[in-house]
């Protein structure tokens, strides 16, 4: 396990702007006083004169960007997941949503894992708020061959997209040389009859370690990567719900509007079972160590196998 | 054209207006009627811009940062043709492409969806540096309202635009002095206005709201101003040209009823004497 490669999927999302500026002549990169943490820093240095570094004004940046995507350009806004969601919600709904404007939201230090800093700059709402947003796509990368992925893929798609990217390495185990990445389409990471995990971001690799776990035990979950939590793939989750019959969600997020409840909304419509969800119980964070937080909150493989013995 | 034909062309578009917002029995009249001449003056004389072609590459830009006289906006777009003056009267009734504030996916004309205020004046900003980034010389336009710039988005975007030289931008505060809840100096102090954007690196210009000539100077001044953006601080008459509407914080969001509609058109009916006589 040593020789597993960490990123985190921050860095991910830098260098894939840097990488996607030849091929999109339109893309311009907006941040605000945050390049060197959300990593656009890397973009900057490729591609100084499309780059704006709007200072600390998120709703600035995001009415600004609405206006560069009315004369044709496509802007990645970029700040911490707390402001670009957060601060930002009604700026991202009414200049962005609303008009359907070409923009990309590129929201970094979401979640726990954002560590030291503390609940201030936790955020774990913003997956609640923006999928809320009519026409708004959200996608939670789980790795770096993900985080890369979708970024490209954002720009490929024309219309409203939140990305949300965290802080902290993460391990890397999709294989770039295969991964394909299609927005609205959940991955099958494993296969088991007895339990369904349903993931999302960093999360995903929590829920593989637990599966690992469980198989120990006798038990074989079936394990999904949901990286849109918006529009959602419907099919894979009801697919697997109808055999196993149980399911249990995770993410570094409030358990109130995200992956949890998105799964619930699909099947309690299609395909009602016992559901349990594991995120941050209403409630902030708090200052430590990302590992140690994830590992606190249950977010960990041990976390996530223990959540799934209990429902079990 | 000329001044005349502009005060003509501005009581059609006020004629416009309150039609619309009676029709609709609800909307903006006091802040569309105040901001009625600028309206005219933009799209008749100032703006580069084609209603055959509402989406022209080059075409100057307009935000009605200030999206809730949408009547005002929507008046000008109809008599300078982008849609027939006869569909303002459907502004705000179910199934309209008039929404109550501007919607660009709805309405012809229409460069930016407003009425949150403090945006529109962020997505002005965002198309200025569009031009400048794609070397193009068109120029934006956005309106505002002096009880808006309590917005603290305001100060962000204006701090922006000032920063980065944006001399393609004119920002336009329409200075009626009453907002819902009174005199906007009562209720929270937006004065001085013009020492404000000179903080920000604006060149500003004072005018009167409802003289062309005031208007045309303030537009000349901002084209050849170089390095800055301009801020135009019109001082104007909310309601201007419907007697009992003018200088009536009453007025900012009401409809007129059957009588009260009347004497408006009325009024403007009289305002159209005294411009053929002229």
């Amino acid at each position: 396990m040593a020789d597993i490669k960490k990123i985190a999927t921050r860095e991910s999302y830098g260098n894939a702007l840097a990488e996607c500026a030849n091929d999109f002549p339109q893309l311009v990169v907006l941040d605000a006083d945050l390049a060197g943490a959300t990593k656009t820093g890397v973009f900057k240095k490729a591609c100084p004169e499309r780059f704006i570094d709007c200072g600390i004004a998120e709703c600035n940046m995001t009415g600004i960007a609405a206006g560069l995507a009315t004369c044709g350009k496509i802007p990645f806004i970029s700040s911490f997941a707390m402001f670009a969601a957060g601060r930002n919600f009604e700026q991202v709904r009414n200049s962005i949503g609303y008009p359907h404007l070409n923009v990309k939201i590129g929201a970094t230090h979401a979640g726990i894992t954002v560590g030291e800093d503390g609940a201030t700059h936790q955020c774990n709402e913003d997956i609640a708020l923006m999928r809320t947003i009519p026409g708004m796509t959200v996608i939670v990368p789980s790795d770096d061959v993900e985080a890369k992925a979708a970024v490209r893929a954002a720009l490929e798609y024309e219309g409203p997209v939140y990305l949300r990217f965290g802080r902290a390495a993460v391990p890397v185990f999709n294989d770039e040389a295969t991964y394909k990445f299609e927005i609205g389409k959940g991955v099958k990471l494993r296969d088991g009859k007895d339990v369904t995990i349903i993931a999302t971001g960093i999360c995903v690799d929590s829920a593989l370690q637990a599966a690992e776990k469980l198989a120990a035990d006798g038990i074989e979950a079936d394990v999904i990567n949901i990286h849109t939590i918006k529009p959602i793939d419907q099919d894979i989750i009801l697919e697997s719900a109808k055999k196993t019959g149980k399911v249990v969600t995770v993410e570094e997020h409030s358990v109130i509007g995200g992956l949890g409840s998105a799964v619930c909304d699909v099947l309690a419509e299609n395909y009602p079972v016992k559901v349990k969800k594991i995120g941050m119980n209403d409630m902030f964070g708090e200052s430590g160590p990302a590992a140690a937080l994830v590992a606190k909150y249950g977010l960990d493989g041990e976390g996530v196998y223990k959540s799934v013995k209990e429902i079990l | 054209m000329t001044n005349l034909e502009l005060q003509k062309k501005a009581n059609e578009v006020r004629k416009g207006i309150v039609t619309a917002v009676y029709s609709a029995k609800a909307g903006h009249p006091g802040g569309s009627l105040s901001a009625a001449d600028m309206f005219t003056y933009l799209y008749f004389e100032e703006m580069n811009i084609d209603p055959a072609n509402p989406k022209k590459d080059d075409r100057d830009r307009f935000v009605l940062s200030k999206g809730h006289t949408a009547p005002g906006l929507y008046s000008a777009l109809a008599n300078r043709g982008y849609f027939p003056v006869e569909d303002l009267k459907t502004l705000r009734h179910l199934g309209s492409y008039l929404q109550g504030h501007p919607c660009m996916q709805e309405t012809p004309g229409v460069d930016m969806s407003s009425g949150s205020l403090g945006q529109g004046i962020s997505a002005a900003v965002g198309m200025a540096m569009a031009g400048k980034m794609d070397k193009k010389d068109y120029r934006v336009y956005t309106l505002l309202g002096d009880g808006e710039i309590q917005e603290g988005q305001v100060w962000e975007a204006s701090m922006f635009a000032g920063a980065h030289n944006l001399d393609n931008l004119v920002v336009i505060v329409d200075n009626n002095g009453l907002q819902i809840d009174g005199k906007v100096e009562d209720v929270c102090s937006v004065y001085p206005i013009e020492d404000k954007f000179k903080a920000f690196n604006f060149n500003v210009v004072t005018i009167d709201a409802h003289n062309f000539d005031e208007i045309r100077a303030a537009m000349e001044n901002a084209k050849t101003t170089k390095g800055m953006p301009t801020a135009i601080v019109m001082k104007s008459v909310k309601g201007k040209g419907v007697s009992y509407m003018e200088n009536n914080a009453g007025w900012h969001g009401k409809a007129p009823n059957d009588d009260e509609y009347k004497i408006a058109m009325d009024d403007l009916a009289k305002i159209d004497e005294q411009l053929k006589e002229a």
